[in-house]
């Protein structure tokens, strides 16, 4: 049972970065989920993490001990991957039995330890089959249950549901939360899809480029993202923005885009200070803080701007409808009951207790809503 | 739309008939011979040397029904009469058909008059014999009646010898070159080490090395380590020139076995060695055997490498030498030929049929995923 650390840790090929000096704390028993589009350098972040591929700068540190130099068997860790990377040749039990093998753990030991995460997974009815004659999500609970007979540190975790149909994937998202309560061990885990991050994540940091962007619980990474990137990233469908200025006066402050005017609220007025009119921004409010005016929320301080409807798309629970408003096109997530066509026009309601400013050049939040 | 799925029928069909028909014929090209060999290897001595082997088949044929001396009073320079037909000394020798459908044939020399009357009739020629396997495998005793008059019994060829020879060459020949081979496939395919492309080029371009210019200097190389005429030498040989390949056909396939199982039985805490011998050797057998029955075969049919470093003494000659002196020192033994030709081909074939089914997997390493 350990943390990890990253201490300005830096990854290149030549000239080529994969990771740029990332510094990350990762406390004991946390879940944290590394998110970010493919090529941002968390699945390098996780191997380096692993011992497969060598820094170049700073140190990776696991529980109190630098690991740099340490071969990936005695960093006390365990991966998955996202190919399973099962022993084709082996059986079930075998593939799990392998590395304990390797460890001269006693026959006995290993038994118990391969048939207790068997029960743990719910896969004792397969351990004499062999990978191909078994489902994609059964050899995903192999290759968790690989990982759990080592009793490991850290759980490292790249993508281990990317090859699942999206049903399994929900299911499994979920036994992979309890397998961490019930484990009470450190999980790092990998993923391209910020829906996993939200859902599972203790913690979460998101990376663009080999720069890690923010770390942050799920939530306050939603509400308050630290810039554009983070804000854009997390949350589907995606936060809108406009680029604007600020205008009025510090009594009545607005971001303006042309098109879509927004008055801003006392307490974002606050955090931009009252010299910052004429400041580049990009601004941004999410789709669900876009309503239709017959039926937002009770309590919304609102603002109508009218819209005409291009595109709508029914997801049961609520209507994606794509909007536009002179050259400006946004998304907003309505009521179901809200009857709208494409051509409609339509007064949507935005909600401007919500609107999220950035710097323009910097691409820094300059003031984020506050929570209620 | 059914119109169109018509003509896409009838295309596929046509093709069909098309990759079919090349097939058969190719398959007919090398087994004919192969069945030829197979049943002349059975066929008597004097049936092989006077009739093709297909003859064992029915076919048309003059064949003799009654023979007769001829008297003295024909003027045999002139034009004779013999059984109602009419011909010279020549004609007859060629043979003059009769109206009703006989043939009269003059046999042996115009001095000894002696015809023949033949039928032209449905015939096979069954004659079958095991004699000539038994004479190759235990050199069973013979006797050869010579031009004196005198019998000459004379020890049929021995095979044993050689075929033992040959599979003392050919395994070991065969399964060194493997062991080297997929060891060091895994380490440029997985081992980081300095210089292993240039290592790795070198290799492949050992491929296009033909081996006959290395014969000398190896052959001068043995002499000084006293290593001609041993096995030694030919399995050492045949381990150096079949290695390029090997190597090659190994990296092709280790290099295409998925990263992560590696990765993560280094995890799991495996050394390169566990991971070779555990992991490697289990999952590539398919290229394993593929190469095994390239090398098997050709180690098995080679002739040249086995003569130069090994030589021709019969308590080392190899298969195909002995098959060779076969024909050199008697060259009328054909019957003998065809049956050892066959008695070398039965290994080769149960090798081939054994491991077949990684053949074609094999071929393929590396170019095909998964």
């Amino acid at each position: 049972m350990s943390g990890v650390s990253y201490k300005n840790m830096t990854k290149a090929w030549g000239d080529v970065i994969g990771v740029n000096n990332l510094n990350l704390e990762v406390p004991d028993k946390e879940f944290l989920v590394l998110v970010g589009p493919s090529g941002c350098g968390k699945s390098t972040a996780l191997r380096c993490l692993a011992g497969l591929e060598e820094i170049t700068q700073g140190e990776i540190i696991i529980g109190d001990r630098v690991v740099n130099d340490v071969p990936p068997k005695d960093r006390d860790i365990a991966m998955v991957f996202q190919s399973y990377a099962l022993y084709p040749h082996m059986t079930v039990y075998d593939n799990m039995a392998f590395g304990l093998k390797l460890r001269k753990t006693p026959k006995t030991e290993i038994d118990k330890r391969v048939q207790e995460a068997a029960r743990l997974l719910g896969i004792t009815p397969l351990l004499d089959r062999k990978p191909k004659q078994m489902s994609g999500g059964q050899r995903q609970r192999v290759a968790l249950g690989r990982a759990i007979v080592r009793d490991p540190a850290v759980f490292l975790l790249d993508e281990p549901l990317s090859n699942l149909d999206a049903k399994l994937r929900v299911q499994t998202r979920a036994e992979i939360s309890k397998l961490h309560q019930r484990l009470e061990t450190t999980f790092i885990y990998v993923t391209h899809d910020q829906v996993e991050a939200l859902t599972m994540a203790d913690r979460i940091a998101v990376m663009k480029d080999g720069v890690l962007q923010q770390v942050d619980s799920p939530q306050n990474l939603y509400d308050h993202p630290d810039n554009v990137f983070v804000a854009g990233f997390i949350g589907s469908p995606s936060m809108n923005f406009f680029s604007g200025t600020i205008t009025g006066t510090t009594d009545e402050m607005y971001v303006d885009s042309g098109s879509v005017r927004l008055r801003v609220s006392q307490s974002e007025v606050e955090q931009l200070g009252r010299d910052s009119i004429g400041k580049e921004v990009i601004f941004g409010v999410r789709p669900e803080d876009i309503h239709h005016p017959q039926y937002q929320p009770a309590g919304v301080t609102e603002q109508l701007l009218e819209s005409t409807v291009d595109v709508t798309e029914l997801m049961g629970n609520e209507i994606f409808v794509y909007l536009q408003t002179g050259e400006q096109n946004y998304i907003a997530r309505v009521d179901p009951r809200a009857d709208l066509r494409p051509g409609d026009k339509v007064q949507m309601a935005f909600n401007i207790e919500k609107i999220h400013i950035f710097d323009r050049t910097t691409e820094k939040s300059l003031a984020t809503p506050s929570s209620n | 739309m059914s119109e169109k799925t018509g003509s896409a029928k009838r295309k596929k069909l046509v093709s069909d008939i098309l990759v079919n028909g090349a097939l058969l014929i190719l398959v007919l090209m090398w087994t004919i011979p192969t069945i030829g060999l197979l049943v002349s290897s059975f066929r008597t001595r004097f049936d092989i040397s006077t009739s093709g082997w297909w003859s064992v088949f029915p076919h048309r044929e003059w064949v003799k029904v009654t023979e007769r001396e001829l008297g003295d009073d024909l003027d045999r320079d002139g034009v004779m009469e013999i059984e109602g037909v009419t011909g010279t000394f020549k004609e007859f020798r060629d043979g003059i058909e009769t109206s009703d459908g006989k043939r009269i044939t003059w046999i042996g020399n115009k001095r000894l008059g002696r015809i023949e009357i033949q039928e032209n009739k449905w015939t096979m020629r069954t004659d079958f014999t095991t004699e000539n396997y038994g004479q190759v495998l235990a050199g069973k005793e013979f006797e050869i009646r010579q031009a004196d008059g005198s019998v000459k019994i004379e020890q049929g060829d021995n095979f044993w010898g050689a075929i033992l020879n040959s599979i003392t060459v050919t395994i070991p020949a065969t399964l060194i070159p493997i062991l080297i081979a997929a060891f060091a496939a895994y380490g440029f395919a997985w081992m980081r080490f300095p210089g292993r492309r240039v290592f790795f080029i070198i290799v492949v371009a050992l491929l296009v090395v033909p081996l006959q210019i290395a014969l000398v200097p190896i052959l001068r190389d043995y002499t000084k380590l006293d290593l001609n005429g041993t096995f030694l030498a030919v399995w050492l040989a045949h381990t150096g020139f079949g290695l390029p390949l090997a190597t090659y056909l190994m990296f092709n396939y280790i290099s295409g076995l998925p990263r992560d199982i590696l990765e993560s039985a280094f995890i799991d805490g495996a050394s390169h060695f566990t991971i070779f011998t555990r992991l490697i050797l289990p999952l590539s057998v398919p290229a394993l055997a593929s190469f095994a029955i390239f090398q098997f075969l050709w180690t098995w049919n080679d002739y040249l490498v086995a003569l130069v470093f090994i030589g021709a003494k019969p308590d080392v000659q190899v298969l195909t030498m002995r098959l060779a002196e076969i024909v050199g020192s008697r060259g009328s033994d054909w019957h003998l030929l065809t049956a050892g030709a066959f008695i070398s081909m039965v290994l080769p074939l149960v090798v081939f049929f054994s491991l077949q089914r990684f053949f074609v997997r094999g071929l393929l390493a590396g170019s095909v995923k998964g």
